[in-house]
């Protein structure tokens, strides 16, 4: 919302500087966003005199003239028709710049004749449109050197504020100025605008069909109007808010849109035939006043005659009926539009209008009768003309709201002690009414809100108008501390999981992504999502627009990305939501990470990161987010979008998946343009089981043993086929208390080894207890690793 | 100089003329070994007489012991200049570039995340989280946005697509949903239990979207959200809350304002504005005669209360909410919002933080 200091100034009796009416409102919560002053554009202009004008001795056109400014009589070229001697022009001196032209003046010799400045136009000024000549100022009363913004009437700061949706009488001037006057900057002048009693029936016969959407609709016709071009200073003050003036009946509906928050329409009655019907849309067409055409819904409320379609109610006019030059007898509209149906209409027809932003915010529904015939007093002024009757169809919504404020609010509210005349004074001042202060007699007040307040709906309301004119900085100012006592954990153990995951992996030299939540819809699908429930209807690219079903759907694109911009080798990860569908419990916490391996050649030799690698970093995160890594079992079952052969994954159970690691597919590395191989993972943190504490923090006591720790090695014969871990765990589980690990490190398949078997050894190592194994016990244990293990795996010992 | 002082001369200047360990024994065996000039000598000590033997047999002794000496002396020299001659062929470059192990980096939305909790968690906040996916009732409604009114229309909604039964999930345009599920969790629990409404302090980190798309609106981004709910909590525990922390995040002192304004769901409705200036195309933030808006918040609406079953009579307190990557571009003088979520190893590295980097208050909350 626009408006300038001299419109405020038109409501508001004050002696306050530009700075401090801005801080006010900034203060009293008008935000704002910017004053333009055009003087400052304009501070090197000046009022100068031409003394001679003479036809230039090598150009036709031109003259040579003397002027008197500022800086002293100066040689000035023009080529402007009406330069001649006598007359008061705008002076540029060389150096200035013109916004217009867009030119820095300099010394300059035009046809061999020098020139030192210039005499300007309105539209080099950017002061107008007028670029016929330079500006002639009107009398004789003028200073040399004088200020230009003042002498053209430019000295009128524009401010701009961002109008909260709570608050559509500050889309009036006055009743900015209202809220200002209670803050305490001035005062609230009188309204100069009274009533106005017609001479004739109104002959226009209103009809409301759409009472949802137009409950009221108030109008009169003013019979022989001259429609002319509105005053000078109505027309400065809609230029200056960046409004066209286009004749004094429409100014006037645009002056008091922006004054009052009040919009209203004219129509040419020559052009109207029957009488005027609010009434919802039947599939017409027609054209409105952007020049467009648009075509009607039976949910939109549209003004027609017998004959057509007129204009959207509360949204924008017709073309056809609009108000001309030619028109002589105008019908005025003063209507109360809905907000719901208005802002509907808007939505479905893309149109944004003054009057469309007002009512969909609400009008006052008490200045529908007072808005017409403040109307009709412009137009009188303006046009002449007779006035008929106001009529009326319907009825606005009665606004009748009384609020019970218990006074004890204010401090219970905002820690402020204000006395009962601080408060009565702020709520008058805003127009709220009732018996306040009443002398102190009754601390629970009857507070009557104003037509215009129907924001204002409880006591918590009129707490924020208390605080907000009293102001927000003098308010007390309390640390808040937190409950005496123990602090119970404030992280949820989830919480507590992502933080130590991320670190964890982050040590280990990944860097944490965040990727959006979204993505293609095809990626989504690749990674077995892209379900219909999770498609954006509105997305904001087709590459955005599906919930992503796993993080690694970015992640892999990222390495693409990455390694263009020549970084190959890379470890990335991003802890973050996937979604399974749109339910509240369906989204999930993920910690997902790719690595490409792609070191640098090293002078002792280049080690490349593998599948097992990434197994590594898959159960150190695992630890650090407190799973029972020991415990886990490793399939080769994993999800579609991982290298048949080479991931893994690992349960707690059969059912339980706690993460899943391995290469990319190939397929889909192709799929989205990526090169392979790509390693990666996918954890799930929210699988690992809450750790089962009791006994509070306690460690309990350490498992140490003072006798040597002893190795044996054993290698198997087994299925080319057999997991490892098979075999690993029936030897732990030889002896669970003498042995302390296992430990397999050779795989080997190939000459000495039948074929589709393969070797592997291990190495058992062996914590005595109590005392020293003899070598009895020794070969005894032996002889269990070997039976389980061969049992488990079908396999032999091998020779 | 009698023939013994002259064999220990003789042998000793041995011992110093061995060369190596190998010719050190040989000397050893010399002199001491069982056919030894020394064992010799002791051998013949039978033959003595008493007397003889008396004055002979413990000079004879002491020899043997200075001699032992001698050569294990020797033996020390002889290893640590072997030692000294084998190290010397040892040398390694050590200019040589080592075997790399970087580290990774937090990125600059994980840890502002964590400095967030650390500040609040000193007041006593602790950490709730809510669904991305949201419906119209969490999102809008019982935040006292109804239906069709228009300050929906500056939340640039996400909408999912449109399910048979009509209903329409959006995604969270800002994290004040996470508000109602910890209000109606509560207002549960205190009907379980049949007792009073425990208090909530509560902050909720997290992802929200907005269908908006420039150098400073992503279309995901994220927000802190606040809420304190008790029976006393006022509008000026909120101002010295966030003041707190403010001068706590950003690590100095910060000059604040509040605002009014306007949002549905809070009454009074408050925004804070910090100060900051600018110095050589730097922004510093703190002292400053630059107003920067930094938040939103306020005192709970009583339509929300009353929306989860809270009697707004009784129970009161605040709100608030404030963007994460906003916090971390200033804090931390990152210029452009997009690249936050680029996933740009270049630009991770350069924004991002050591993991031990864990923010708390008592080093200090980023050092």
């Amino acid at each position: 919302m626009k408006f300038s200091l001299s419109w405020l100034k038109q409501h508001l009796d004050t002696d306050a500087s530009l700075t401090e009416i801005v801080d006010a409102m900034t203060m009293a919560g008008l935000e704002v966003e910017g004053v333009e002053n055009p003087a400052e554009k304009l501070a090197a202009f000046s009022v100068a005199k031409c003394l001679e004008a003479e036809k230039h001795p090598n150009a036709d056109r031109l003259r040579v003239c003397k002027v008197d400014t500022k800086d002293g009589i100066k040689q000035i070229v023009c080529g402007a028709p009406n330069a001649r001697a006598g007359i008061w022009v705008i002076y540029a001196p060389v150096g200035a710049y013109v916004p217009g032209i867009d030119v820095t003046l300099k010394k300059a010799k035009i046809r061999d004749v020098e020139s030192l400045g210039m005499m300007c136009s309105a539209r080099e000024m950017e002061a107008g449109d007028d670029h016929d000549g330079i500006i002639e100022l009107v009398g004789d009363d003028w200073e040399i050197g004088g200020d230009a913004a003042a002498a053209l009437g430019l000295n009128d700061p524009v401010i701009d504020f961002e109008v909260t949706p709570n608050r559509p009488d500050w889309l009036g001037v006055r009743g900015i100025a209202r809220d200002l006057a209670a803050a305490g900057l001035g005062t609230l002048k009188d309204d100069t605008f009274g009533t106005i009693k017609g001479s004739f029936d109104c002959p226009v016969e209103i009809e409301i069909d759409a009472p949802e959407a137009c409950p009221a609709f108030a109008g009169r016709v003013v019979r022989g109007v001259k429609n002319g071009p509105s005053p000078e200073w109505l027309q400065q003050q809609l230029i200056a808010i960046g409004l066209r003036p286009i004749s004094a009946l429409v100014d006037i509906t645009n002056f008091l849109s922006i004054d009052r928050a009040r919009p209203l329409h004219v129509y040419d009655m020559a052009k109207l035939s029957g009488s005027i019907c609010a009434r919802w849309g039947n599939g017409e067409n027609f054209e409105a006043l952007d020049g467009k055409d648009y075509d009607t819904t039976s949910d939109m409320c549209v003004i027609a005659d017998d004959e057509r379609v007129l204009g959207f109610g509360g949204v924008m006019g017709g073309t056809y009926s609009g108000c001309s030059e030619n028109t002589i007898d105008v019908f005025i509209e003063c209507a109360y539009f809905d907000p719901k149906i208005t802002r509907a209409t808007g939505r479905a027809t893309g149109i944004e209008s003054d009057a469309k932003y007002r009512f969909e915010r609400g009008v006052d529904p008490a200045y529908v009768e007072a808005g017409l015939d403040a109307a009709t007093q412009m137009v009188l002024d303006f046009c002449g003309g007779e006035a008929s009757h106001a009529t009326m169809t319907g009825t606005p919504p009665v606004f009748s709201r009384t609020i019970e404020f218990p006074l004890s609010e204010v401090k219970r509210l905002t820690g402020l002690d204000l006395g009962q005349d601080e408060i009565a004074n702020i709520l008058t001042g805003l127009g709220f009414s009732g018996d306040m202060p009443n002398n102190g007699n009754n601390d629970v007040w009857q507070v009557n809100v104003p037509s215009w307040r129907g924001d204002a709906v409880g006591k918590a309301d009129l707490v924020e108008e208390i605080a907000r004119i009293y102001g927000f900085d003098k308010l007390p100012q309390v640390s808040l501390r937190r409950a005496p006592g123990a602090v119970k954990p404030l992280a949820t153990p989830l919480q507590n999981r992502a933080r130590r995951g991320r670190r964890a992996l982050a040590g280990a030299g990944y860097l944490d992504a965040v990727t959006w939540s979204f993505c293609a819809r095809e990626d989504a699908a690749l990674f077995n999502g892209g379900g219909d429930e999770l498609v954006l209807a509105n997305p904001i690219s087709s590459e955005l627009d599906c919930m992503r079903p796993s993080a690694l759907v970015h992640l892999v694109r990222a390495a693409q990305r990455n390694a263009d911009r020549g970084v190959a080798d890379l470890a990335l990860m991003e802890i973050g939501p996937v979604y399974l569908s749109d339910g509240p419990n369906d989204q999930r916490l993920t910690l997902a990470g790719i690595v490409r391996s792609n070191p640098r050649r090293h002078w002792s030799g280049t080690c490349e990161r593998d599948v097992f690698d990434i197994k590594a970093d898959v159960q150190m995160a695992l630890e650090a987010m407190g799973a029972p890594v020991a415990n886990l079992q490793v399939s080769a079952e994993t999800s579609s979008y991982w290298h048949p052969g080479r991931s893994g994954a690992l349960r707690l159970g059969p059912k339980n998946l706690l993460a899943e690691f391995g290469e990319i597919h190939p397929g889909i590395l192709a799929k989205l343009g990526v090169d392979g191989p790509l390693l990666g993972f996918e954890v799930w943190p929210e699988a690992i089981p809450a750790s089962r504490a009791k006994g509070g923090r306690s460690k309990g006591a350490m498992d140490k043993s003072d006798l040597l720790p002893l190795a044996r090695d054993f290698a198997f014969v087994v299925d080319a086929a057999l997991p490892a871990e098979t075999l690993v765990r029936a030897a732990k589980g030889a002896d669970k208390a003498l042995i302390a690990d296992v430990n397999l490190f050779d795989v080997y398949a190939g000459k000495g080894v039948e074929d589709g078997k393969k070797s592997l050894a291990i190495e058992v190592i062996i914590q005595p207890r109590e005392a020293t194994l003899t070598d009895a016990q020794i070969e005894t244990l032996s002889k269990t690793i070997i039976t389980k293990v061969e049992k488990a795996t079908g396999g032999v010992l091998r020779g | 100089m009698d023939d013994t002082q002259k064999l220990e001369n003789e042998i000793a200047a041995a011992i110093g003329a061995a060369s190596d360990e190998a010719a050190l024994e040989a000397v050893r065996v010399d002199a001491l070994g069982k056919k030894g000039r020394v064992s010799l000598l002791m051998r013949g000590l039978g033959k003595m007489s008493p007397e003889e033997r008396q004055i002979a047999g413990p000079a004879l002794n002491a020899l043997k012991t200075r001699l032992n000496e001698l050569i294990a002396t020797r033996k020390d020299v002889l290893a640590e200049a072997a030692l000294n001659a084998r190290l010397e062929t040892e040398r390694l470059d050590m200019s040589l570039p080592a075997r790399a192990r970087t580290q990774g980096r937090i990125h600059p939305v994980s840890q502002v995340m964590d400095e967030v909790a650390v500040i609040f968690g000193d007041m006593g906040f602790a950490v709730a989280e809510g669904p991305d996916i949201e419906d119209d009732f969490h999102n809008f409604t019982a935040l006292n946005f109804p239906p069709g009114h228009p300050a929906r229309d500056q939340h640039d909604t996400f909408f999912l697509n449109e399910k048979e039964d009509g209903e329409q999930m959006v995604l969270r345009t800002h994290t004040s949903p996470v508000q109602i599920r910890t209000m109606v969790a509560a207002v549960e629990r205190a009907k379980k239990t049949g007792g009073d409404l425990e208090p909530i302090r509560i902050i909720a980190p997290g992802r929200t979207y907005r269908c908006d798309s420039d150098q400073t609106h992503t279309p995901m981004f994220h927000q802190v959200e606040g809420l304190v709910i008790d029976k006393e909590t006022h509008m000026g525990h909120l101002k010295g809350c966030l003041a707190d922390f403010a001068a706590t995040f950003f690590e100095t002192e910060v000059k604040t304002r509040f605002r009014p304004h306007h949002f549905p769901f809070t009454e009074p409705s408050a925004e804070m504005d910090i100060g900051y200036e600018r110095k050589d195309g730097q922004i510093l933030i703190g002292q400053g005669d630059q107003w920067m808006e930094i938040l939103g918040s306020g005192m709970v609406h009583p339509n929300v209360l009353t929306s989860v079953g809270i009697d707004p009579d009784v129970y009161q307190g605040f709100a608030f909410g404030m963007g994460i990557d906003r916090l971390a571009m200033l804090k931390y003088g990152i210029p452009d919002l997009r690249d936050f979520f680029a996933a740009d190893a270049r630009w991770l590295k350069h924004y991002g933080f050591s993991p031990l980097l864990q923010p708390n208050l008592a080093t200090g909350l980023s050092s």
